[in-house]
C-alpha cells in the first residue's frame, strides 16, 4: 500500500497548533482586554468593569451597528471581495425609513407606517446590493472599484433624500425597538443576536456557506463544480446590503432620526472586525464567531478607553494596532500551513 | 473480438477566429483503455479535451458516448454522464478539506435537530476517504485544507473525486507536470488502478516516459490535425517525436 504522508508529521502538527492559535488568539485577546479594564476599574475607581450591567449594555449596544455591517462583510470577504458601500447603504436605509414613517404616520398611524418604513429600508438597500452584485459578478468590475462607486452614489442619494440634514421621526413602536429592554437585554442586541445565529448557520452549515468558501478559495474550481458563481456572488452582496439596512433601521430606532452619515465611521470598524476575527482579505477563510469576537474587541477598546478616561483619540491608535497584529497572525498562519498568498 | 467503444470522436473541428485549433480529429476510446495525447505546445491537446468535456462546443464533427451522440452545453452535463475531467490546475478549492472537495457542488445534507438542513461533513469525509483508499493511497488527516497536501495527494483527491462520482471516462491534462519523480510514479500507479476499474482514460502529457509507461495507444496532434495514432506496443519514442514535429 502506498502511503502518502501529510508533507511531514512535524509540519502537520505545527499547522494544527497554528490554526488553533489563529482562532484562539482573538478570544485570548478579548479576555485580556476585559481583565485589563477590570483590574484598572478596581484599582482606580474601586468598582467592577464587567459586573456592571450598564457597562455590558453599553458595550453590546455599541457593537450592534458595526457588527451588523461586519456580518454581511464577512460573507463578502470570504468570497474574495470587499464591500465599501455598506456604510452609506446603512445611512440611506436609515434616512428612507425615517422619511417614510414621518410622512405616512398622519395618514396610516404608527403601526402601519412602521412596517412600511422598515420594509422600505430593506427595499432601498436592494438597489446598491443588486447593483454591486451585477457589476462584480457579470461585468467583472473589481469589488473594490465597483463598491467604491456605490459608496459615492449611496452617500449622495442618502444626503439628497435627507435634505442635507437628519430626519427626525416619532413613533412609539420604533422607540421600543431602539431603546427598550427584554429581560434586561436591549432590543437591538437581541435582534443582532438573532441575525448572528442565522448567519452562523448559513455560513457553517448550509451549501450556500460552503460555496462562499469555495468561491473565495478557487473561483475556477467552484465554476467547474457546477456552482452558479455569478448568482451566488450577487446574493452575497445583496445580503451585505440587507445587513446594512438592518443596521440603518436600528440606528433610526435608537436615535429617533435617520441620518445619511449614520454608517460613515462604521465601515472601517466593520472591515476591521472581520479581519480581527480571522478572515483573510485574500478570501477563502473567516467565520461569523470570529467576526463577533472582532466586533466585541473593537467595542471593548472604544468603550473601555473612555471608561478609564483616556483621550478618545487613543481608540483609533489601539484599534489600528489590533488590526495590524491580526493580519500578522494571519500571515504567519498561512506561512506555517504552507500556503503562499500568491496561490490562493 | 471488438468491444464497443465508450467514446467515439468523429471529425471534430474547433476554430478560434482564424486559428484552426482542431481539424477533423477522430478516434475511439474503449473501457479500461488509456489513451495518451501527445503534441507540441499549441498542437490542440487542451482544446480537444475541452471539446469532449463540454467546455467548448465543437464547430464540426460529433461525439458519441456509449454509441449515443451527445452535445454538452457545459462541463456539468458531461460530468453528470460520467465524463470527469482533471484540469492542469486540478480545480481543487485549496481552503477546503478533502471531503468538501470531493463533494463540491453535490454536498449531502443531514437534519440538524431533526429540522434544519445542514452539511453532512462526517459522511463527506468518510466517503471521500473510501474513494481515496480504493486508489491505494493513504491520507492521514482528513480535516485539513487540501493546500497542506503534497502534489501527489492532491492529484489523488482529484482522481478520488472522479471515481466517487462513478467516472466512466477520466480526462487528465498533464497530471504529472507539477510533480516530483516519486509522485509521478504514484500517479502512474493511480492510472493503472483506473484501468483495472474499467475506466477509460485520456491523458495529455509532454513526458514520453509517462506515455510509454501507462498508455495503450498514443494519439499525436500537430497544429490541430491528427499526425497519427499508434499502439504503444508497436511504436517507439523516435516515431512519436517525428510525428509531433513533422517530417
Ligand atoms: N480560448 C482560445 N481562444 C483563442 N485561441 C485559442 C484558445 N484556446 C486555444 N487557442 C489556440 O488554439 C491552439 C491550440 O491550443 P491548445 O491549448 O489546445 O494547445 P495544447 O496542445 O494544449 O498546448 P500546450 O501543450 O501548450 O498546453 C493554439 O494555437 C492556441 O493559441
Ligand atoms: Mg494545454
Amino acid at each position: 500500500m502506498t502511503t502518502l504522508e501529510a508533507s511531514s508529521p512535524l509540519a502537520a502538527r505545527q499547522a494544527v497548533v497554528v490554526r488553533w492559535l489563529a482562532v484562539a488568539w482573538s478570544w485570548l485577546f478579548l479576555a485580556l482586554l476585559l481583565v485589563f479594564f477590570e483590574v484598572w476599574a478596581r484599582a482606580a475607581y474601586d468598582t467592577s468593569f464587567l459586573l456592571n450591567r450598564f457597562n455590558i449594555q453599553s458595550i453590546t449596544l455599541f457593537a450592534v451597528a458595526p457588527l451588523l455591517l461586519a456580518l454581511g462583510q464577512t460573507l463578502v470577504i470570504i468570497s474574495g471581495g470587499i464591500d465599501l458601500s455598506v456604510g452609506f447603504t446603512m445611512g440611506l436605509a436609515a434616512v428612507i425609513c425615517a422619511r417614510l414613517m414621518q410622512w405616512l404616520d398622519p395618514a396610516l398611524g404608527p403601526e402601519l407606517s412602521l412596517v412600511i418604513g422598515i420594509l422600505a429600508a430593506f427595499a432601498v438597500a436592494l438597489i446598491p446590493g443588486l447593483t454591486n452584485g451585477y457589476l462584480i459578478a457579470w461585468l467583472g468590475v473589481p469589488a473594490f472599484i465597483g463598491t467604491l462607486g456605490m459608496y459615492g452614489i449611496a452617500r449622495g442619494t442618502g444626503f439628497l433624500a435627507a435634505g442635507g440634514t437628519t430626519v427626525p421621526v416619532r413613533n412609539e413602536y420604533l422607540a421600543f425597538l431602539g431603546n427598550d429592554r427584554i429581560l434586561g437585554i436591549p432590543v437591538p442586541v437581541i435582534i443582532t443576536i438573532l441575525v448572528v445565529l442565522l448567519m452562523h448557520y448559513v455560513l457553517s452549515q448550509s451549501r450556500f456557506g460552503q460555496y462562499t468558501y469555495a468561491i473565495g478559495g478557487n473561483r475556477e474550481a467552484a465554476i467547474r463544480a457546477g456552482i452558479n458563481v455569478k448568482r451566488h456572488t450577487m446574493a452575497i452582496y445583496v445580503i451585505a446590503a440587507l445587513c446594512a439596512a438592518m443596521s440603518g433601521v436600528l440606528y433610526t430606532a435608537r436615535f429617533s432620526a435617520g441620518a445619511a452619515q449614520a454608517g460613515e465611521p462604521l465601515l472601517l470598524d466593520a472591515i476591521a472586525a472581520v479581519v480581527i476575527g480571522g478572515a483573510s482579505l485574500f478570501g477563502g477563510s473567516g467565520t461569523i464567531i470570529g467576526t463577533v469576537i472582532g466586533a466585541l474587541i473593537i467595542a471593548v477598546i472604544q468603550y473601555g478607553l473612555v471608561f478609564i478616561n483616556v483621550e478618545p483619540f487613543w481608540q483609533f491608535v489601539a484599534v489600528g494596532v489590533v488590526i495590524i497584529i491580526s493580519v500578522l497572525v494571519d500571515q504567519s498562519r498561512s506561512r506555517l500551513t504552507g500556503a503562499h498568498q500568491e496561490d490562493r | 473480438m471488438k468491444a464497443t467503444p465508450i467514446l467515439s470522436v468523429e471529425g471534430l473541428s474547433k476554430r478560434f477566429g482564424g486559428v484552426h485549433a482542431l481539424e477533423q480529429v477522430s478516434f475511439e476510446l474503449f473501457p479500461g483503455e488509456v489513451l495518451a495525447l501527445a503534441g507540441d505546445n499549441g498542437a490542440g491537446k487542451s482544446t480537444l479535451i475541452k471539446a469532449i468535456s463540454g467546455v467548448y462546443r465543437p464547430d464540426d464533427g460529433r461525439i458519441l458516448y456509449k454509441g449515443e451522440p451527445v452535445a454538452f452545453d457545459n462541463p456539468r452535463q458531461a460530468r453528470d454522464l460520467g465524463i470527469e475531467t482533471i484540469y492542469q490546475d486540478l480545480a481543487l478549492a485549496d481552503n477546503l478539506d478533502i471531503g468538501a472537495n470531493v463533494f463540491l457542488g453535490r454536498e449531502p445534507l443531514r437534519r440538524l435537530f431533526g429540522l434544519l438542513p445542514a452539511l453532512d461533513r462526517k459522511r463527506m469525509r468518510q466517503e471521500a476517504l473510501q474513494a481515496i483508499e480504493t486508489l491505494d493511497i493513504e491520507i492521514k488527516r482528513l480535516d485539513v485544507p487540501v493546500r497542506t497536501l503534497s502534489g501527489g495527494q492532491r492529484q489523488a483527491v482529484a482522481i478520488g473525486r472522479a471515481i466517487y462520482w462513478k467516472a466512466e471516462i477520466l480526462i487528465m491534462d498533464e497530471p504529472t507536470a507539477a510533480l516530483g519523480v516519486p509522485e509521478q510514479r504514484k500517479v502512474r500507479a493511480l492510472v493503472e488502478g483506473l484501468k483495472e476499474q474499467k475506466v477509460g482514460v485520456i491523458f495529455i502529457s509532454h513526458n514520453l516516459g509517462d506515455i510509454f509507461a501507462v498508455a495503450d495507444r498514443i494519439l499525436v496532434l500537430r497544429r490541430g490535425i491528427m499526425a497519427g495514432i499508434r499502439r504503444t506496443a508497436d511504436t517507439d519514442a523516435d516515431e512519436i517525436v517525428k510525428l509531433m514535429v513533422g517530417g
